[in-house]
């Protein structure tokens, strides 16, 4: 189950009612309401194109100035330091409330994360508080063109040049790039070395000369990831995250927020109910079953069910696993559980989506930009929003593969949880240099 | 169950696991099944007096609970006896107990309670009719008042240890609705008769009711409250047999882990192929799941929160149709041993599969919680 929330709390911090109460008075006081039946999620905000960058900068400096900004993180780094039973109450109470979603993921719950637990006094003190007021933005830049699950095969190259560091090569799915502040950037720095012990991880300025950012457009017509294009990048040796050669420790670090993010049991994640969630839920779903005319079709109303329990049991599952890791009675990897749970559970939604909208799914009333139905137009869908299922469909596996896929996912739970013997990796304790490299 | 057990809790699982195993080992669930013994009331006596039958029932009735949520503690013994596919009339006398003593008239049935809670007597919720599904909500079994007593006539069946049961808490349609009596198996009227299970030493039996004369007393939920104590009834009979299944699917898990390390093909075992590895990260995410939804529907149950109802069909359509997957996929993994009489996977999955079905299908408890969405 999750952290009880009690009435004397942790000794010395406030306890979770009075803040849920102090936070309730201080939205309604605050917080820009979001108007009624408004698509909440943040893959519809989305949809509303690159001002929701700004707009969340300004919701989070609103957040920090009435000091209800980084319920999690540290107080010494501009946090509250409160607990994950505060955040959880927090979020329950910003229902119907504009609240910048976009910093969660990956500023706050791997970026912010990954720097709190691995990066050096001086670069916490100087990232972590500007990141709670919505001054910085942060990205990963961990894949590669070249290479998805192998992210330890990076061969963005850094070379070492007296203090500072020149970086040559390309990065890719990075989400929000272009409106990014700073990067934690993975290079390799020694081609000799076997692969995991070659690599450094890299504080990186986002704009500045040498880098080159272009957009990636996805099928549902968003384009927030992002690839990068660096030609002789200059980055201070004092930006380097933990170790030379010793990134994968950090990289590591990283991954795990990820899974937890991705999964959905990040302490980080401030303003949105439950995990994240590939199209509308329950309720919405509810509608379009009214809209359509379907109520009474006995195979429709469990199919609705059905999704329910999904999501229901996600969350179950979220707080299972992370009480389990939090008690070491499961491992950190089994982080990987949460995320395996988001893959499945997405698909199984963007199914039933679709069989229950069948053709209200594919075709739609209102007029399409440009005469391209198959993307949302900015704004959404106001008359045809059962075409936002159909879009859902098309992006399906995108929840199985974000965040790591979730065959890598199978892979960590077998070997990791499980203990099962590891993959045979040609590549083991080869010199980088000699590793075979494919197209 | 939970990851978080309180020291008293842990402790409470340990003695009950030791009992379970030194009394009820599967050799001997394989013997009460050839003989056609459905449970031996000795042994059950000494199992409650560990405390199995006491945890729900109110604390003004005599119970008492380990950790105060009662039905948590009782699902502890509920997944430890499925670990081992005990035999045992666990779920439906707690579900009868505690019935009893949330009654108005508790009173009433003080001796039975204490009968019940000290494994002297057995009890169980005679719920099913013959050629029915699961509609708890809607009996066709009669009871029609006479002066201040009542008569029931009708047919019950599937009624979980039934053919050993001293007490059935019998659902009616009275004068005025819904009702629940508390029938005893010896009252003039009543006829048993033993049905076949899947289950090997769960067994169930048909109740005839043919004018059974019940006094006034008997009357254990009214006309106007029945509905809220069915309902409360579903949430606990469902927490129970979701705890039961989580622990025969953890049981079932843990020795094709097992069996997987230890058994070589190709010179390997099979734990190192890829493709059965991955099988191996599905199952334990739907065993995890599984754990987390049934523990969420006892709290919520325990605690008789305002989404218990939900919680219970939410639990029971995930792990009904969860559990039975990871068992066949661990017979796939087993090989042809795995479908033979000899190889004990198969007294789980029969436990496995009774649960799905019993207390409402994964699709009939679809169907209510689109009811309660209000879809």
């Amino acid at each position: 189950m999750t952290e009880h929330a009690t009435a004397a709390g942790p000794a010395g911090l406030e306890d979770v009612e009075s803040f849920r109460l102090r936070a309730r008075v201080w939205l309604a006081e605050n917080m820009p309401r979001l108007v009624p039946g408004q698509n909440d999620s943040l893959e519809a905000m989305m949809q509303r194109g690159d001002a929701i960058w700004p707009r969340a900068r300004e919701l989070q400096r609103l957040l920090y100035d009435g000091g209800f900004a980084g319920i999690c993180f540290p107080r010494e780094y501009g946090g509250l330091g409160l607990t994950r039973a505060h955040q959880q109450a927090f979020n329950e109470e910003c229902a119907g409330y504009e609240m910048p979603l976009a910093l969660n993921t990956p500023t706050f719950s791997i970026c912010g994360a990954t720097v709190l637990d691995m990066a050096s006094e001086e670069q916490k003190r100087q990232h972590l508080p500007a990141v709670i007021r919505g001054d910085e933005i942060m990205v990963q830049f961990l894949s590669e063109p070249r290479g998805g699950s192998d992210l330890a095969g990076v061969t963005t190259r850094a070379t070492r040049d007296g203090d500072v560091f020149i970086l040559n090569g390309s990065k890719i799915w990075s989400s929000g790039a272009y409106a990014a502040d700073w990067a934690l950037c993975l290079a390799r720095t020694d081609w000799e070395a076997p692969k995991h012990r070659g690599m450094t991880m890299f504080l990186l300025k986002v704009h500045q000369p040498g880098i080159e950012i272009k957009r990636i457009k996805q099928v549902n017509g968003n384009n927030e990831f992002c690839q990068e294009f660096f030609d002789d990048v200059v980055v201070p040796a004092s930006n380097v995250v933990g170790e030379v050669n010793g990134g994968w420790a950090v990289a590591s670090r990283q991954l795990f927020h990820e899974r937890n993010a991705v999964g959905g049991g990040s302490p980080y994640v401030s303003g949105g109910l439950g995990p994240p969630r590939r199209g509308p839920g329950t309720h919405a779903l509810i509608d379009m079953v009214r809209a359509t005319g379907q109520s009474d079709d006995g195979y429709v109303r469990e199919l609705v069910a059905e999704a329910h329990a999904i999501s229901r049991v996600q969350q179950q599952l979220i707080s299972r696993v992370t009480d389990g890791m939090r008690t070491q009675q499961l491992p950190p990897p089994a982080a990987a559980i949460m995320r395996l749970f988001a893959g499945q559970g997405s698909t199984r939604l963007a199914e039933i989506g679709v069989e229950i909208l069948g053709s209200h799914a594919v075709v739609s009333a209102g007029e399409a930009p440009g005469g391209h139905g198959g993307v949302v137009p900015p704004g959404g869908n106001k008359d045809g929003r059962g075409l936002d299922y159909g879009l859902s469909f098309l992006m399906r596996q995108a929840g199985s593969l974000g965040g790591g896929s979730t065959e890598m996912a199978r892979n960590i739970i077998s070997e990791r949880v499980l203990g099962m013997p590891r993959e045979y990796a040609a590549d083991r304790d080869v010199p980088f240099s000699q590793v075979r490299q494919g197209r | 169950m939970d990851y978080d057990l309180t020291a008293d809790q842990k402790l409470f699982r340990a003695t009950t696991r030791e009992f379970l195993e030194k009394e009820m080992p599967l050799t001997r669930v394989r013997e009460l099944a050839d003989s056609g013994v459905g449970f031996e009331p000795d042994w059950w006596r000494r199992g409650s007096e560990l405390g199995w039958n006491s945890m729900i029932v109110d604390p003004a009735a005599g119970g008492d609970s380990i950790s105060g949520e009662g039905l948590v503690d009782t699902c502890i013994v509920a997944e430890e006896m499925g670990r081992l596919v005990s035999p045992g009339p666990l779920l439906g006398t707690n579900l009868v107990a505690a019935a009893l003593s949330e009654a108005a008239n508790a009173a009433d049935h003080a001796g039975v309670i204490s009968a019940l809670m000290a494994g002297e007597a057995v009890a169980s919720w005679a719920v099913y009719e013959p050629r029915r599904g699961w509609s708890p909500w809607t009996p066709m079994v009669q009871a029609t008042a006479d002066g201040p007593d009542y008569v029931l006539s009708g047919v019950k069946d599937r009624v979980e240890a039934g053919d050993q049961a001293d007490y059935f808490l019998v659902t009616a349609a009275g004068p005025d609705g819904l009702m629940q009596f508390i029938v005893p198996a010896a009252a003039p009227g009543v006829t048993v008769t033993a049905e076949q299970s899947l289950d090997l030493v769960r067994r169930y039996a048909r109740v005839d009711m043919d004018g059974v004369r019940l006094p006034g007393t008997s009357v254990v939920s009214p006309a106007g409250s029945a509905q809220t104590a069915v309902n409360r009834q579903v949430q606990i009979a469902v927490a129970l047999q979701c705890a039961e299944t989580a622990g025969t699917i953890q049981r079932v898990f843990e020795f094709t882990v097992q069996w997987a390390f230890d058994r070589y093909s190709f010179g390997r075992p099979l734990a190192s192929y890829q493709a059965l590895k991955h099988r191996f990260a599905d199952m334990k995410l739907w065993l995890e799941a599984c754990q987390a939804t049934a523990s969420a529907a006892a709290h919520a149950a325990a605690r008789q929160a305002d989404e218990a109802d939900e919680l219970a069909s939410v639990a029971k359509s995930y792990v009904g149709q969860r559990a039975t997957d990871i068992i066949q996929d661990c017979v796939q993994m087993h090989g042809g041993i795995g479908v033979t009489w000899e190889h004990d996977i198969h007294l789980y999955l029969r436990r496995a599969t009774v649960n799905r079905a019993m207390f409402g299908t994964p699709s009939e408890h679809r169907r209510r919680l689109a009811d309660i969405l209000g879809v």
